[in-house]
């Protein structure tokens, strides 16, 4: 018998699925080009989703559902949240690009977008390995799917298709692990695995075997080295809407799992994924940023900053238990959220003006392409320099106080080899302020290419405006986003 | 709304109704909104110094609200008899540079001009500010105006000045960054600064966060030997920027050292004095040589200001009175030197486009007014009597008497250096008959310029010839500032 307060705990989960399942119906009678009945179907059904959400954060509950199963607590409501409003940003700055390129001749765009963000929400609530990973595969086959949009584009299926290879291989790792875990401790709920490693009766040696294959299916999907691979072959491949799609709120959803299955399930084996999440961050850290200086295409050249940025969200995730003292992980852990969430901020604003430049025929991904923006316009100009000087790390931008929050729990967890850490990560934050400020110079030392004012939609200007807005803002006051993520951590801790 | 908090915020708020403003077409309305910008902000700034109480050294017009409590860290601001000179000093510098950008910035004037004001809105910040992590955040944000200042108005090689000057700085800050954070967490999750300065480090602590400190303000004042960025961004940055440059930013670094590595690490002070009064000495010596064979006017300053820097350093780790007293002293004399050297070089290079001593002869020719005022900026520089620039170096070499007659043997021998290569500039641009038809062809300056020359003079000459409003003001700063860092903090 399902009880009430379980289908209360899912109501957004199946408020999307209903939905999703409708505007695909509901799209076969739409004849517009732009599909636009089809569009304001879905952004009203995820703002409802969204303040949905975010009205479950804020009562502030934990409520395990389904026999523990899932899991609706404040954490997961405000990543919840989070993601709904990046998959509606996206979809925003996303829809003009895709009208023009045949993108929008059927509604799959929509319906893909919220069978993924089904995906997320999965994902984020889980607390049973086989949920997570439904919820994984949810996300990945809608992605994959997304990528392929733009059927008769070489780079695009190229890109779909080593995303799929991978992807698949990725979940492969993700569900050999589970399994060794499973075999081990007999039981997939995570609350049942944290309690039997907590007796210290297991054997390590299946179990850390178990992880090794764990963190690595999660490295693959945050996309952190050696498992990065895919990552700038897809965000160049895809077509720029869906690179955004990708690039924005599943961080967000990586996140929570990589808490849930890490921190909620094997609090006790720390010491152990701690030292791997070290390695896989040390790595991004000098890869990312390395190799993106090599990039001449704006999309690759992010995409390898997004590697070198989920290197900082790691090293959040390692500093939270010193010694086998857990008295700083909600210090640490809420820094790691604050950056997820900051950088996703981020990747919206600075994606959506790539997309805004690019016209029908022309993609505007090169760096090249963004020569003299600021004759051109100066306010989007001023916008991507926001991104920019944020990624770099920057103050007064909101990516200087995620840096500063995770560096700061490095520190507080530890001796010598932390500020070591600490020091090698600003060291290489200093190499990518250079590849970002590359950029800037294109758009403001240089002169334009062409003298074409740039052309946007109404919602796109004012969309856009408010994020870039937002970056400066939430640096000015980072205090509101900082106490949130504190509190969700908090929460998510104590239960 | 407190005081402190208007002369940082009036700046930037003309600054961003600025850069709203829109394009070139109103690039009159736009001078106009910056002029009153910069009066405002420097009017606002006057009641800073008489509302100021001159019998304390404890910190004035404080203000203190919490920011974001999930660090601990607070908008806390407050001055001493440091810092107020700065604040109007900066405001001061801004004003002047305003009016001498007026009809030479004919492009995007407005982003120009909002940057400038911005600029120095955040340097006033970085002179309140008792919060590290205020005063990091105001520190490192003043490199995206001048970043975008060099790189959009510059010169010919203005990418790569743009590039050295926001990396290098960079460097350094970021280590500094990693201090401050090591700071936060020993103190107890606190950011305050006189918290830190209170706060017992040991011995091998102090050393680390004594070099963290000394990278980020080395690096900014600029000290011999990572003193390389400077003359390439002063030759490429616009004169504006050049100037602001001079004027105020290299004094971040040295007020950093007044500020952090002096008062919280003040053992590891004392240990590495010797280095540092090294260090300062080769900049004084070796640059001011260095100097000497410059043949680009604009390089010749630079490299100027980084001998005339190394006193300021020099003075700071004296731990005399004289000596402390004597940098602060010097560190405001260069900062109106520098500018009005720099806006010389300016107006000559409007008419010539040409900073080569070479391109010059006989300037004086056809240019009388204008080189009364070079000439006694020229004075200044070199330390004559009478002018700012005597004051403070006078102060160092008697500080440094006073430790070592060595010492001030050899921080006097740049007094020799800094005639020579500032006269020798002076005969080869100024002196002499005319060289060639481009300079007798050279219109004399215009009553603006008079002006913005004028107001120089006058500060140049002010603070020379009665600096006991300078130095009464921060005696007793000093002394507290003293008192403290003789006292070890080894627990």
């Amino acid at each position: 018998m399902i009880d009430k307060l379980s289908l209360i705990a899912v109501y957004p989960e199946m408020i999307l699925l209903v939905m999703a399942c409708v505007v695909a119906l509901f799209d076969l009678g739409v004849k517009s080009r732009t599909r636009t009945a089809t569009y304001l179907l879905t952004m009203l059904t995820l703002a409802v989703v969204a303040a949905l959400q975010a009205s479950y954060a804020s009562s502030g509950q934990t409520v395990y559902a389904f026999s523990g199963m899932v899991v609706s607590d404040v954490m997961g409501n405000w990543l919840k949240c989070f993601a709904t409003l990046a998959v509606m940003v996206s979809l925003v700055y996303g829809r003009p690009y895709a009208a023009d390129r045949d993108m929008l001749l059927g509604g799959e765009l929509f319906v893909l977008s919220m069978f993924s963000l089904l995906g997320m929400f999965v994902m984020i609530s889980g607390s049973n390995f086989l949920v997570i990973y439904m919820g994984v595969e949810l996300l990945t086959l809608s992605s994959y799917a997304l990528v392929a949009l733009r059927r008769d584009h070489t780079l695009s299926i190229e890109a779909a298709m080593k995303y799929f290879v991978l992807g698949a291989l990725a979940s492969g790792f993700l569900l050999y692990g589970m399994s060794m875990i499973y075999g081990a401790t007999g039981s997939l709920d995570l609350q049942e695995v944290a309690k039997a490693i907590s007796t210290g009766q297991i054997k390590q040696q299946v179990l850390v075997f178990g992880l090794v294959f764990v963190v690595a299916g999660l490295a693959f999907k945050f996309g952190v080295v050696p498992f990065h691979m895919w990552i700038p072959d897809v965000y160049q491949g895809a077509p720029t809407a869906i690179t955004l799609m990708i690039g924005g709120a599943p961080k967000l959803a990586a996140f929570a799992v990589m808490i849930r299955l890490l921190v909620e399930g094997m609090p006790g084996l720390a010491i152990d994924w701690q030292q791997m999440l070290m390695l896989l961050a040390i790595a991004s850290l000098a890869v990312g940023n390395l190799a993106a200086i090599a990039q001449t295409n704006l999309k690759r050249m992010l995409a390898f900053s997004t590697i070198s940025h989920m290197g900082f969200v790691l090293i959040g995730m390692m500093s939270g238990v010193v010694d086998g003292q857990a008295g700083g992980a909600g210090n640490a852990y809420s820094s790691s959220m604050f950056y997820v969430v900051s950088y996703v901020l981020t990747t919206l604003a600075s994606f959506g003006v790539i997309l805004l430049l690019a016209r029908n025929g022309f993609e505007s991904e090169e760096i090249a392409d963004f020569a003299g923006l600021n004759q051109r316009s100066p306010l989007y100009a001023g916008i991507m320099a926001l991104c920019l000087f944020s990624l770099a790390g920057i103050p007064p931008m909101v990516g200087f106080y995620a840096k500063l929050a995770v560096l700061q729990a490095l520190v507080a967890s530890g001796g010598a080899m932390h500020i070591g850490l600490a020091i090698f990560a600003v060291m290489m934050s200093l190499i990518g302020a250079f590849y970002y400020l590359r950029v800037v110079k294109v758009m403001y030392f240089d002169a334009p290419i062409t003298a074409s004012a740039v052309v946007a939609p109404f919602e796109v200007r004012a969309v856009l405006s408010l994020n870039g807005a937002l970056l400066l803002l939430l640096g000015l006051l980072p205090g509101g986003l900082m106490l949130l993520c504190a509190n969700a951590i908090k929460q998510m801790l104590a239960s | 709304m407190g005081l402190l908090s208007l002369a940082i915020w009036t700046p930037i708020a003309f600054g961003v109704v600025l850069l709203a403003l829109g394009r070139d077409d109103q690039a009159r309305a736009v001078r106009w909104v910056a002029l009153i910008g910069a009066v405002v902000s420097l009017l606002v700034t006057l009641p800073l110094y008489t509302q100021f109480n001159v019998t304390t050294a404890a910190m004035q017009f404080v203000e203190n609200t919490p920011w974001f409590e999930r660090f601990n860290v607070n908008y806390h601001l407050g001055i001493d008899g440091i810092s107020v000179w700065f604040i109007l000093l900066t405001a001061f510098i801004n004003l002047i540079v305003v009016i001498a950008g007026w009809e030479v910035i004919t492009s995007r004037v407005n982003q120009y001009m909002g940057a400038f004001l911005i600029l120095s809105g955040l340097m006033i910040g970085v002179f309140c500010a008792l919060d590290g992590m205020l005063f990091y955040v105001f520190f490192e944000a003043t490199l995206i105006p001048m970043y975008l200042i060099i790189g959009v108005w510059g010169g010919p090689n203005k990418i790569y000045a743009a590039f050295k000057f926001f990396l290098y700085t960079l460097l350094g800050s970021l280590l500094m960054l990693i201090a401050l954070i090591y700071l936060y967490i020993v103190s107890g999750y606190s950011f305050d600064l006189l918290t830190w300065q209170k706060l017992p480090i040991n011995s091998h602590a102090q050393t680390l966060l004594f070099f963290a400190f000394l990278a980020a303000f080395a690096v900014k004042v600029p000290m011999w030997p990572v003193h390389t960025w400077l003359p390439d961004v002063h030759v490429e940055a616009p004169t504006g920027g050049s100037a602001v440059l001079a004027a105020i930013m290299l004094k971040l670094g040295a007020y950093g050292f007044l500020r952090f590595s002096l008062p919280i690490t003040p053992d590891a002070s004392h240990e590495w004095a010797g280095l540092m009064v090294g260090l300062s000495l080769a900049a004084v010596i070796y640059v001011g040589l260095v100097t000497m064979v410059q043949t680009d006017m604009k390089k010749l300053v630079a490299y100027s200001s980084i001998a005339h820097m190394g006193f300021v350093t020099l003075g700071f780790f004296l731990f005399n009175d004289l000596g402390l007293a004597g940098g602060i002293v010097q560190m405001i004399s260069h900062g109106f030197v520098s500018a009005a050297m720099f806006l010389g070089i300016g107006v000559l290079y409007d008419r010539m486009h040409s900073r080569e001593i070479a391109s010059y002869g006989g300037v004086i020719n056809t240019m009388p007014k204008f080189a009364v005022f070079a000439m006694l900026f020229a004075m200044a520089n070199c330390g004559l009597p009478g002018t700012a620039g005597f004051v403070g170096e006078w102060m160092v070499i008697l500080g440094a008497v006073k430790v070592n007659f060595w010492v001030g043997t050899a921080a006097a021998s740049a007094l020799i250096f800094g005639a020579a290569y500032t006269l020798w500039m002076v005969k080869r641009v100024y002196l002499g008959p005319v060289a060639n038809d481009h300079v007798k062809h050279l219109k004399d300056i215009n009553a603006r310029e008079f002006f913005f020359l004028t107001l120089l003079a006058i500060a140049v000459l002010y603070l020379g010839l009665y600096p006991k409003p300078f130095t009464d003001v921060m005696d007793v700063s000093v002394a507290e500032l003293l008192k403290h860092v003789a006292q070890s903090k080894l627990n």
